[in-house]
């Protein structure tokens, strides 16, 4: 009994103030369901997750506070750890400066504040315990495609906080490597790279694409020259993965992040491994791509 | 049957006929349940496809699969479930219509089916369903509705459907049932899971 008592007291939960462009509860996402049409979801920058999470003694599964462009604002009803991670960002507490990629303590009632990206897009909240909302299908993260799991934070929401359960561990301290002026995608070819002309992989690797604004969690959109189609015709639905490039009519590709749907009827010219993605995730639009096309070994290749 | 690549972890399994991706699928859930299937993430069919993710070795698994010989699906596989269904949908006389038949007559057709879960997509536990013949294929309507209940038994291209909560939609509604058809808290999660067998009978009420 007594130890319930303590344990719920020792929970405590944060509160929303300044809940920024896009902030989402995100953990390592629920893979294994696609088969019921459930996207994997999950941390589209996994690394930072991990390391936020190292930093204040989490496990890497709990669930942080993803931001997006211009951070958010926390206040918590307990002293609490935080680590902020991913993009670089100016952090805060009650208005005077902390460290960023760091365990820093937070006083109960302080309000903990991430300033905007300043390189990158998306930085990650850890605070010790971890968000504790109702996971779904073993999962708290945020599928923005089909609506499981959290809403995006507003203003004045407060959601429960986990019981820190460990000491914070040495993450390893890699800095954030500066954004890249050009993004690089390894592009393994296929299933669908014979549906294009012969023409694609050269203007993939042309670096004539940049990162749309239209990106978002579902996928990286880009801009530039329409890839053309070696045939017309229509293909039925089929399984997509994490990291396909799919070109929709428009010929401008588009790279499937975490929130991506588990199935599409439009080509898959070729698939970015996944270590790759979280780089893709913190491109800020405008920022130029060049996909590096490389043959799927061992299968069927060539055309016919 | 072949194989294509699918990034450094993936592979798809394309086939020739719908009733093809039924048996492999059915084939490989028997292998993963016997411990014979290395370990794979994700199995996810779809009309000609079965997309099999999370794999150590693909090219490996491709080759295996390739020496597979793999039994018809038989009338039994899968498990059933009946959905009850009230014959009140917003389309069903123009259904009826394109079937040549009066709305009154719907039920029974449908009634007389048996369908199956080929696979999902659109939304969490929504099921495409085959089963019905050529000629009670119908079009997407011209205009998709912007907010279709849940619950709305559906008709489009060679699929039937079952909307598992409010959405926009194309399909032509027919009817509607009461039948949940996702509940995360439910084992499984969704009622029309692939390979499910599925019978529409009529609810009176």
């Amino acid at each position: 009994m007594t130890q319930h008592a303590e344990r719920d007291t020792a929970r405590g939960s944060v509160r929303v103030v300044r809940a920024g462009a896009l902030t989402t509860v995100q953990d390592l996402g629920r893979p294994g369901h696609a088969h019921l049409g459930v996207p994997r979801s999950g941390a589209l920058d996994p690394p930072a997750h991990r390391r936020a999470n190292r930093l204040v003694g989490n496990p890497d599964g709990a669930a942080t506070l993803e931001t997006t462009v211009n951070g958010c604002a926390v206040r918590t009803d307990r002293p609490v750890v935080a680590a902020v991670t991913g993009a670089p960002c100016a952090v805060r507490i009650d208005g005077r400066p902390a460290p960023w990629g760091a365990a820093v303590l937070v006083p109960a009632g302080a309000v903990l504040e991430l300033g905007a990206a300043e390189g990158g897009l998306r930085c990650y909240l850890a605070l010790a315990g971890g968000i504790d909302v109702e996971p779904v299908l073993g999962s708290r993260s945020a599928d923005l495609l089909s609506g499981l799991g959290p809403p995006p934070l507003s203003e004045h929401d407060t959601l429960p906080l986990g019981a820190p359960s460990g000491r914070s561990r040495d993450a390893d301290t890699m800095p954030w490597p500066a954004p890249p002026a050009e993004l690089v995608l390894p592009l393994v070819l296929g299933p669908r790279d014979d549906w294009f002309a012969e023409d694609a992989p050269r203007l993939l690797a042309a670096g004539a694409y940049t990162v749309s604004a239209a990106s978002n969690r579902i996928g990286l959109r880009t801009e530039g020259p329409a890839l053309r189609r070696a045939f017309d015709g229509e293909l039925p639905s089929e399984g997509m993965v994490l990291g396909a490039v799919q070109v929709p009519p428009d010929g401008r590709p588009v790279v499937f992040l975490a929130d991506h749907p588990t199935t599409g009827g439009y080509p898959v010219i070729g698939v970015v491994p996944e270590p790759r993605l979280a780089a893709a995730a913190q491109a800020v639009p405008g920022t130029p791509v060049r996909f590096l096309p490389v043959h799927g070994r061992g299968f069927r290749r060539g055309r016919g | 049957m072949r194989t294509l690549p699918v990034g450094e972890r993936a592979l798809l399994v394309e086939l020739d006929a719908d009733g093809e991706v039924g048996a492999f699928h059915a084939e490989l859930l028997r292998r993963r349940a016997a411990g014979t299937l290395p370990e794979v993430r994700e199995i996810v069919p779809a009309a000609r496809t079965i997309l099999l993710d999370g794999l150590a070795d693909p090219r490996a698994l491709a080759v295996e699969l390739a020496a597979w010989t793999v039994p018809p699906l038989t009338a039994e596989a899968g498990a059933e479930t009946e959905i009850r269904v009230r014959y009140d949908g917003p389309d069903l006389a123009d259904v009826a219509g394109l079937w040549g038949v009066r709305p009154e007559e719907v039920p029974d057709i449908v009634g007389g089916l048996v369908f199956r879960v080929a696979f999902c997509g659109f939304a969490p536990g929504f099921g495409y369903l085959t089963g019905l013949p050529e000629h009670r294929h119908v079009p997407r309507r011209a205009t998709p509705r912007t907010s279709v209940p849940a619950g709305s038994l559906a008709l489009a291209g060679p699929y039937a459907g079952v909307y598992p909560r409010s959405s926009p939609g194309g399909w032509q509604l027919i009817g509607t049932t009461d039948a949940v058809l996702w509940d995360p808290r439910r084992e499984p999660a969704a009622l029309l899971t692939p390979g499910t067998q599925v019978r529409f009978t009529r609810d009176a009420a």
